[in-house]
C-alpha cells in the first residue's frame, strides 16, 4: 500500500503527468493507424467493425476504473488517508466518462449491424445500470459539507456499488435468456484475426494510458482543491497549511464566511 | 446473543414509532394504491395486458413505496437529535443497521400483503398456483430492499439527499431484487415467462451480500 502511495505521488508530479499525457497522445496516434489503416475491414461488417477498436477498450477501462474505485475505497476506510479518497473520485469520474463512451459507441455500432440503437442485451443493460450506480456515487459525494464525511460516504457507495455489479449482471443475464431471443441475431464470436487482435491490444494500451493521464490530472486538481481549503482555513485554525493538508480528518467544516 | 438482543431493541423502537405515528398506514399505503391505480389507468382496461404486467407493476409499486418507508425510518432519527442518542447508546453499530432493517422489512411485508390483494383485485392476478414461491419472493425480496434502504437511508440525513439522490442510488442498486422478485412472482402466479426457483437463490445471494457488507460498513456512514 505504501508503494502504491509513493507511485501515486510520482505520477501526480507535474513531470510524471506530462510524460503520461504525451505517451497517451502518441499511443492514441499509433492506435489510430493500427485500427484505421493496418487492420483490414471486417469480412461481414465492413468498415463499421473498426468501432471495436474504441468500443471494447472503453468498456474494459470502465470496469478497470470502477475496480480502482472499489480498491481505493477500501484503502481509504482502512488507512483514512485522503489520497485514497482522491484516487477513488478521480477514477470514478473517468470511469463514468468511459462508461458513457462505451454506451454511445455501442449504439453507433449497433445501429448499422443489429439495426437498432439499443437492445436489452445483458451486457448492454448491465453497462447502463453501472453508469447509473456511479452517477449516483458522484451525486452522493456532492451531499456532505465535510470532506471527511464525503470521503466516508463515497467509500461506502464505492464498495457496495461494485459488489452489486456481478449480481446485477447475473440477474439481467437470466432475465434476458428467459425472454424471446434477440430479434437481431448477435454475431457469434468469430476467432479474431491476429492483425485485428494486435490493433485491439494497441488500442487497449492507448486507452489505459489515457485513463492514467486523466486520473493523474484529476488527482492534481483534487490536491489543489484541498490546498485552497487548507489555505483558507490555516489562519483561522492557527495551523500551518501542510498540516491541514496531511490530516484532512481534522474538522474542516468551513467557518462562517470561509 | 447480545447482538441479537440489541437488534430486537432497535427494531422494537422503530416499530413502536410506527405504531404511534401510523405513517405507513396514513401515507405509504395510500401512495402504493395511487401508484397501482395510475399503472392501471396508463396500461388500459384490457384484462390480458394487465394480468401479464401485474407482477412487474406490483413490485414497482412496492419499490417506490419502500423509498418512502426508508426515508421515514431515518426522518424519525433526525428529530430531536435522536440519531446522536442512538449512537451514544452502548449498542453495536451493526445492531442499529440490522434492527432498522428488520423493522422496515416488517412494515414492508405488511404493506405488501395489502398491495398483493389490491393487485389481485385490480389486475386479476391469480395467487393460487405456488404460494410457497410467492411467499419466498416477498420475504427474500423485502429483506434485500430493507438492507439497501437501511444502509443508505443514513444519507437522507442530508436534506439534499432526500429528494433525488437517495432514490437515484437505491433504485439501480436494487435492480437484481426487482428483476428476480418480478420473475419469481410471475412464476408463482402462473403468468407466462417464469423460470424456476433459482430466482429465489439470486434474491438470497443479494440479501447475504447486502446484509453482510452493510453490517461491515454501516459504522463508517455514521462516524463523525
Amino acid at each position: 500500500m505504501v508503494a502504491a502511495e509513493r507511485l501515486m505521488g510520482k505520477v501526480t508530479a507535474r513531470r510524471g503527468e506530462r510524460l503520461l499525457g504525451w505517451s497517451a497522445l502518441t499511443a492514441l496516434a499509433v492506435s489510430a493507424v493500427f485500427s484505421l489503416v493496418i487492420a483490414p475491414p471486417d469480412a461481414e461488417q465492413g468498415e463499421v467493425q473498426r468501432l471495436m477498436y474504441v468500443h471494447v477498450p472503453a468498456a474494459w477501462l470502465a470496469y478497470l476504473a470502477f475496480g480502482v474505485v472499489f480498491a481505493s475505497s477500501i484503502a481509504y476506510l482502512v488507512t483514512k488517508k485522503t489520497r485514497w479518497d482522491r484516487l477513488a473520485v478521480a477514477s470514478a469520474e473517468v470511469g463514468v466518462l468511459f462508461t458513457a463512451l462505451t454506451i454511445a459507441l455501442g449504439a453507433l455500432w449497433g445501429k448499422p449491424v443489429w439495426g437498432t440503437w439499443w437492445t436489452w442485451d445483458p451486457r448492454l443493460t448491465t453497462t447502463a445500470i453501472l453508469l447509473l450506480i456511479y452517477v449516483g456515487y458522484l451525486a452522493v459525494r456532492r451531499l456532505p459539507d465535510s470532506p471527511a464525511r464525503r470521503a466516508r460516504w463515497g467509500a461506502v457507495v464505492g464498495i457496495v456499488g461494485f459488489l452489486d455489479v456481478p449480481i446485477v449482471h447475473l440477474s439481467v443475464l437470466w432475465w434476458r435468456s428467459l425472454h424471446q431471443l434477440p430479434t437481431v441475431a448477435r454475431l457469434g464470436k468469430p476467432t479474431i484475426a491476429p492483425i485485428m487482435l494486435a490493433a485491439l491490444l494497441v488500442a487497449v494500451a492507448a486507452f489505459t494510458l489515457v485513463y492514467l493521464y486523466l486520473v493523474a490530472f484529476r488527482l492534481r486538481v483534487g490536491r489543489l482543491e484541498e490546498r485552497v481549503v487548507a489555505e483558507a482555513l490555516s489562519p483561522r485554525l492557527g495551523e500551518p497549511v501542510d498540516r491541514l493538508m496531511q490530516d484532512v480528518d481534522l474538522p474542516v467544516e468551513a467557518p462562517a464566511g470561509g | 446473543m447480545k447482538l441479537f438482543r440489541e437488534v430486537v431493541a432497535v427494531a422494537a423502537k422503530d416499530v413502536r414509532i410506527e405504531a404511534r405515528s401510523r405513517y405507513a398506514l396514513g401515507a405509504v399505503l395510500p401512495f402504493a394504491a395511487t401508484v397501482l391505480i395510475a399503472f392501471g389507468l396508463s396500461i388500459g382496461p384490457g384484462r390480458t395486458l394487465l394480468q401479464e404486467t401485474a407482477p412487474g407493476l406490483l413490485w414497482l409499486a412496492v419499490l417506490f413505496a419502500s423509498i418512502l418507508s426508508f426515508r421515514r425510518s431515518y426522518e424519525a432519527e433526525g428529530e430531536d437529535g435522536a440519531l446522536e442518542g442512538l449512537l451514544l447508546a452502548p449498542v453495536d453499530k451493526a445492531a442499529v443497521f440490522l434492527g432498522k432493517a428488520a423493522a422496515v422489512a416488517g412494515q414492508l411485508l405488511v404493506l405488501e400483503v395489502v398491495v398483493v390483494l389490491l393487485v389481485s383485485a385490480l389486475f386479476g392476478l391469480s395467487l393460487g398456483s405456488e404460494p410457497a414461491v410467492l411467499a419466498g419472493a416477498f420475504v427474500l425480496g423485502t429483506i434485500g430492499l430493507a438492507g439497501v434502504g437501511s444502509l443508505f437511508g443514513v444519507l437522507t440525513e442530508s436534506a439534499r439527499a432526500r429528494e433525488a439522490v437517495f432514490p437515484l442510488l437505491v433504485l439501480p442498486l436494487a435492480t437484481p431484487v426487482l428483476v428476480a422478485a418480478v420473475r419469481a412472482t410471475a412464476l408463482a402466479t402462473g403468468s407466462p415467462g417464469g423460470g424456476g426457483g433459482s430466482w429465489l437463490g439470486l434474491l438470497l445471494a443479494f440479501d447475504v451480500v447486502f446484509l453482510s457488507t452493510g453490517t461491515l460498513v454501516y459504522g463508517y456512514l455514521l462516524e463523525d
